[in-house]
């Protein structure tokens, strides 16, 4: 091993335990609160676990974990399509695109809360409301993100294209994509993490099934150990989506 | 205006149109969606009659409070952060997901702990939305140029006076964008912590007025809400633009 090598190691070891030290801080100061709030307020860190380690491999938590899974699933494939299609059609038609970015931003700013009444008098109470809620979180983050992505193309790389008389369809698989990634990707990045909030709120109201409809029924009773063992649950899904998103992201922007 | 400010306008007017037509041509159930002219005209009796003006004065405050104390400890936090390195990276995988699990799970837990009060609705905006300010500051500051912590140096700048006078200046950009983001999350983790859970609140009103199927009610409360955020994005867009030309960069 060189020397170079060793000090990265030794680097991401020293990174790893400064944010284990953190994850024991939050422990800690999450162990004081559980002192002053009281234990039916708020669970203490031990009886969390405990409960943890029995509700993660119960049935309770399976159908609803897969429920809320399967609706995440539908929900982010429709926000890619979507915020992929809306993203390429408004940043390679330019006026397209300076009329729609301003009201994309209002729409991404407005709290999308206030519209699942209307979603749920479309729907009815179906598992299709809830996709569409989680769908309409995801598709504006990454419509504006491959959007702006592909207004940062140098010029000269369309224009080659149009040298080489490439088809609108080659310009965008040859050209327009592997130039647009590593921004595309932090689009879907973002609009995974939304996506998720979008599908958890519709489960918090009016819903039968899912992690949301759990914890808002936890919230209800102030069940806090099961509560924040569904939070532990969701933070590392979403970490670890996260983080291979992000890795994805930076090899990109190396070969670039 | 430019053209592409009445394109703009036009596509605005027409999908309202288009929503109008549809709704009295019978395409939409009115149940399920009522005429856009309608919504306007339930709203205005609603507005006049003032009894939404307590729940109007709530959320608005609430999301001001929470919107100020983030950008406020968002911003100390983050030049707190910025100046050690080893806090930052161990933090920044932290940073990454925070957006990832919804805040106001934790509702309940405040409820608790301040007891019935706005404070805990409060606290939930602030949690969502400090954390954009904290990530906006940290970006700012890595931009800011090294010679002008230099010359603070020079000059025998103190801590205080070097982040007020030079990095917040330099950083100012950036900040606004956390400014904005700050404001967007607020408002909407408000909004949604009152829907969900709450005794009082535009929110809380419209969800009380779908649970009831009113439906004009619950329309003019989503017109309104839809309104304010508006106005609010595009009042702190403008001055975004502002400020950016003033400063001589045409970016925006």
């Amino acid at each position: 091993m060189n020397r170079a090598r060793a000090s990265a190691v030794v680097g991401a070891t020293r990174r790893a335990t400064d944010t284990l030290i953190i994850a024991i801080a939050v422990l800690l100061l999450w162990q004081g609160l559980a002192r002053v709030a009281g234990s039916t307020a708020l669970a203490g860190p031990g009886p969390t676990l405990t409960y943890f380690m029995h509700f993660v491999p119960s049935q309770r938590f399976a159908v609803n974990a897969l429920s809320t899974t399967l609706t995440f699933g539908w929900a982010l494939i429709i926000a890619y399509g979507l915020g992929l299609a809306i993203g390429v059609w408004m940043g390679a038609h330019r006026l397209s695109g300076a009329v729609g970015e301003p009201i994309l931003i209002t729409l991404y700013s407005i709290p999308k809360i206030t519209l699942y009444p209307v979603i749920l008098l479309i729907f009815g109470l179906t598992v299709s409301g809830k996709v569409a809620f989680g769908a309409i979180h995801g598709i504006l983050p990454v419509a504006l993100l491959t959007m702006a992505a592909i207004r940062n193309i140098p010029p000269v790389y369309l224009k080659s294209a149009r040298a080489l008389h490439l088809s609108p369809w080659q310009t965008i698989v040859k050209v327009l994509l592997p130039a647009t990634l590593p921004e595309v990707v932090a689009g879907l990045r973002i609009g995974f993490t939304v996506t998720l909030f979008g599908v958890l709120l519709s489960e918090m109201f009016a819903s039968q099934h899912g992690l949301g409809f759990l914890i808002v029924n936890d919230m209800a009773l102030l069940q806090t150990e099961e509560m924040i063992s569904i939070a532990v649950v969701l933070f590392v899904f979403a970490a670890v989506a996260n983080a291979l998103l992000l890795w994805i992201e930076r090899r990109m922007h190396r070969r670039v | 205006m430019t053209r592409v400010g009445w394109i703009r306008l036009v596509v605005i007017v027409a999908a309202i149109a288009a929503l109008e037509l549809a709704c009295r041509a019978g395409f939409i159930n009115p149940k399920v969606v009522i005429p856009p002219s309608e919504m306007a005209s339930a709203l205005v009796p609603l507005l006049a009659s003032g009894q939404i003006n307590d729940d109007i004065a709530r959320t608005l405050g609430v999301v001001t409070l929470a919107a100020v104390l983030s950008v406020v400890f968002g911003f100390a936090l983050g030049l707190l952060i910025h100046a050690l390195p080893r806090v930052r990276e161990a933090l920044d995988p932290y940073f990454a997901t925070y957006y990832a699990v919804p805040v106001f799970i934790f509702y309940p837990v405040m409820i608790a702990i301040f007891g019935f009060s706005p404070w805990p609705i409060v606290l939930i905006g602030f949690a969502t939305a400090v954390v954009a300010m904290i990530i906006a500051t940290l970006n700012g500051l890595d931009r800011v140029p090294r010679v002008l912590t230099k010359v603070a140096r020079v000059h025998r700048l103190g801590t205080l006076a070097t982040s007020l006078k030079l990095k917040l200046p330099a950083a100012a950009p950036y900040l606004f964008t956390g400014i904005k983001l700050s404001v967007s999350y607020a408002f909407v983790s408000v909004i949604a912590a009152e829907f969900i859970l709450s005794s009082a609140g535009l929110g809380r009103e419209i969800a009380d007025a779908y649970n009831d199927f009113n439906n004009r009610r619950m329309y003019a409360l989503i017109l309104l809400l839809l309104v304010i955020a508006s106005v609010v994005n595009s009042a702190l867009h403008a001055w975004d633009i502002r400020w950016a030309k003033r400063r001589g960069i045409t970016t925006a």
